[in-house]
């Protein structure tokens, strides 16, 4: 296999967060003491002015945001995905959400890949706390080149929205020219394939990818789409996929209820779509330490995971 | 309104109510023909649970029908249990959940200053509120920022739904405490509408620190069965009581209208 071009979704974020600061004077950006990881830092530097650094307190930070949206401005609040949805779910409910407040969360460090910290912080039900609010729309980008576009989009769309990213470095999936097709609420068909669709989001995109490729060899033809909007979910898409594929697998860095794979699970079954399908996540549990390759094998959120299923649902 | 409704907050709403009636015929820049002003000052109602006085008070200033009121917490209405921003003409934010306000008002102060615009921002916080953690974060966070464009008022009337706030969860030295983490600390009569504007004017005039006016009150004030009365904190009052509290309110109303 090629060796794949990397690049940080948390780069991408900040310099995304640079550049439509120069455009955006409404733009404000607020961090929880964590502006080095979330790479909010680079804004600091470049307008300190609207910058607020709110110190280790997010719940200040979630309201303090609502309050500087209802003054016409355009906040980013970020720190690490499980400060920022579980520990502040009542601020995001009340003053952002049921206010349909023009706040941006913006997490970074979802999911399990952030490695060796444990499950302290390890955030696999921040979609599904995300998702179940109404007026709240939901992202979770899958590599550096589409953040940028989706941190553009959640500046220049009103309403309250949360996207969340990884810690690591990710495979660039998409090149510029793609970037322009990406829109809230519509999935990208990554890969064409007939006989199986995966639906991917994050971080796991790219492992989808990888079963697309390994499927091939063995004859089976995967579909994958990335699902970078978790909500409005592109349900026309997941339905077209039932109907011209004999199965769906999701599979998504997050716990298999309540995110990805759920809302899918609810499209179909609705639809009465009677179809072969499989949800891939974290099953109900915590995880623990590890390197975050270790973390998906133990965990079963890889390739060669996908691939499994995949045969096996074939059958 | 709360006998109406048959539910609600009376208490807290009564000790409420000759601060935020001072802030809206007294003090406050504001229009309700244009609710919306970019300019105009701002009231945050953090202890959400004192709508009734909010809403009443907005009514008699004109941003909605005072016929309205009588329809407080019903269905297909407007008037909701606890404030919305979304649709009730005045409501700045959306409030019930204790503990939020003063960190919205912060967010509305600091956008103030990044717009150099005059308008103030007032914040009225219960006492047991303040058991709430984000509180005190936002009480660190607006005197860092030195957040002098805004005023909160401590609706100090000492009790809380499981029984007195020094039982309940300790508050005092409630001074000492604001003036620790950076606040100046004033502290009047909560019922006394000539302190409260002098406070106010005061808190104007302080700078590089937000201020805080301790009102120190009575919960249920005005209605003597009410007074200090715990059961009344989240119980409206029954028929009976309705009509003795109305009658209070009238010979009081008509005492003070015979000294004009």
């Amino acid at each position: 296999m090629t060796k794949k071009e990397m690049a940080n979704p948390r780069d991408a974020y900040g310099e995304t967060l640079v550049e439509l600061g120069g455009k955006h004077n409404n733009i404000v950006v607020l961090d929880a003491d964590l502006s080095k990881s979330t790479k909010t830092i680079l804004f600091a530097k470049k307008y300190p002015e609207r910058f607020f650094e709110m110190g280790i307190a997010e719940a200040n930070m979630i309201s303090t945001a609502a309050g500087l949206a209802s003054c016409g401005k355009i906040p980013f609040a970020s720190t690490f995905a499980v400060f920022a949805t579980g520990r502040v779910y009542d601020q995001i409910r009340i003053d952002v959400a049921y206010s349909e407040a023009n706040v941006k969360i913006f997490a970074t460090h979802g999911g399990i890949s952030v490695g060796k910290d444990g499950a302290s912080h390890q955030m696999i039900e921040d979609l599904a706390l995300m998702r179940v609010l109404p007026n709240m729309t939901v992202f979770a980008p899958s590599d550096a080149a589409q953040t940028r576009r989706i941190v553009e989009l959640m500046a220049t769309t009103d309403g309250p929205m949360y996207a969340r990213i990884g810690r690591a470095n990710a495979p660039i999936l998409y090149k510029k020219e793609d970037l322009k097709e990406i829109t809230i609420g519509k999935g990208v068909t990554i890969k064409n394939g007939s006989d199986i669709t995966i639906i991917a989001c994050g971080t796991m995109v790219d492992q989808a990818l990888e079963a697309h490729e390994q499927l091939s060899k063995e004859g089976i033809s995967a579909r994958v789409i990335d699902m970078h909007t978790i909500k409005p979910l592109d349900e026309k898409l997941v339905l077209k996929c039932a109907r011209d594929t004999q199965g769906i697998i999701t599979i998504e860095e997050h716990s298999i209820i309540g995110g990805l794979g759920s809302a899918v699970a609810e499209v179909l079954a609705e639809n009465s779509c009677s179809i072969k399908f499989k949800r891939i996540g974290v099953q109900d549990i915590f995880c623990e330490s590890g390197e975050p390759e270790e973390l998906f094998e133990k965990y079963g959120l890889n390739a060669s995971h996908i691939v499994k299923t995949a045969k096996k649902l074939m059958k | 309104m709360l006998y109406r409704a048959k539910s609600g907050h009376p208490g807290g709403s009564l000790s409420a109510v000759e601060a935020i009636v001072t802030l809206y015929f007294h003090h406050m820049k504001h229009n309700p023909k244009k609710p919306k002003d970019p300019n105009r000052d701002r009231f945050v109602l953090s202890k959400g649970h004192a709508a009734p006085t909010l809403y009443a008070v907005l009514a008699e200033c004109g941003y909605f029908n005072v016929k309205e009121l009588l329809h407080l917490r019903e269905i297909n209405r407007m008037l909701q249990g606890h404030p919305v921003c979304t649709y009730i003409p005045g409501i700045e934010a959306s409030t019930g959940s204790l503990g939020h306000g003063l960190s919205f008002a912060n967010g509305i102060a600091l956008a103030g200053k990044l717009d150099k615009k005059n308008y103030r921002v007032y914040v009225m916080v219960g006492d047991g509120e303040t058991n709430e953690g984000q509180i005190w974060e936002a009480a660190a966070s607006a005197s860092h920022y030195k957040l002098d464009n805004l005023t909160a008022l401590l609706d100090r009337n000492f009790l809380q739904i499981d029984g007195k706030t020094e039982d309940v969860l300790r508050l005092e030295s409630v001074r000492d405490r604001w003036t620790s983490f950076g606040w100046n600390v004033l502290e009047v009569d909560g019922h006394d509408i000539e302190e409260i504007i002098d406070a106010l004017l005061a808190a104007n005039d302080q700078k590089n620190q937000p201020s805080m006016i301790i009102l120190n009150t009575v919960k249920g004030k005005g209605v003597s069965f009410m007074e200090n009365n715990i059961d009344f904190h989240g119980v409206p009052p029954n028929e009976m009581e309705y009509k003795l509290a109305m009658k209070e309110l009238d010979t009081a109303k008509r005492a003070l209208e015979a000294t004009l």
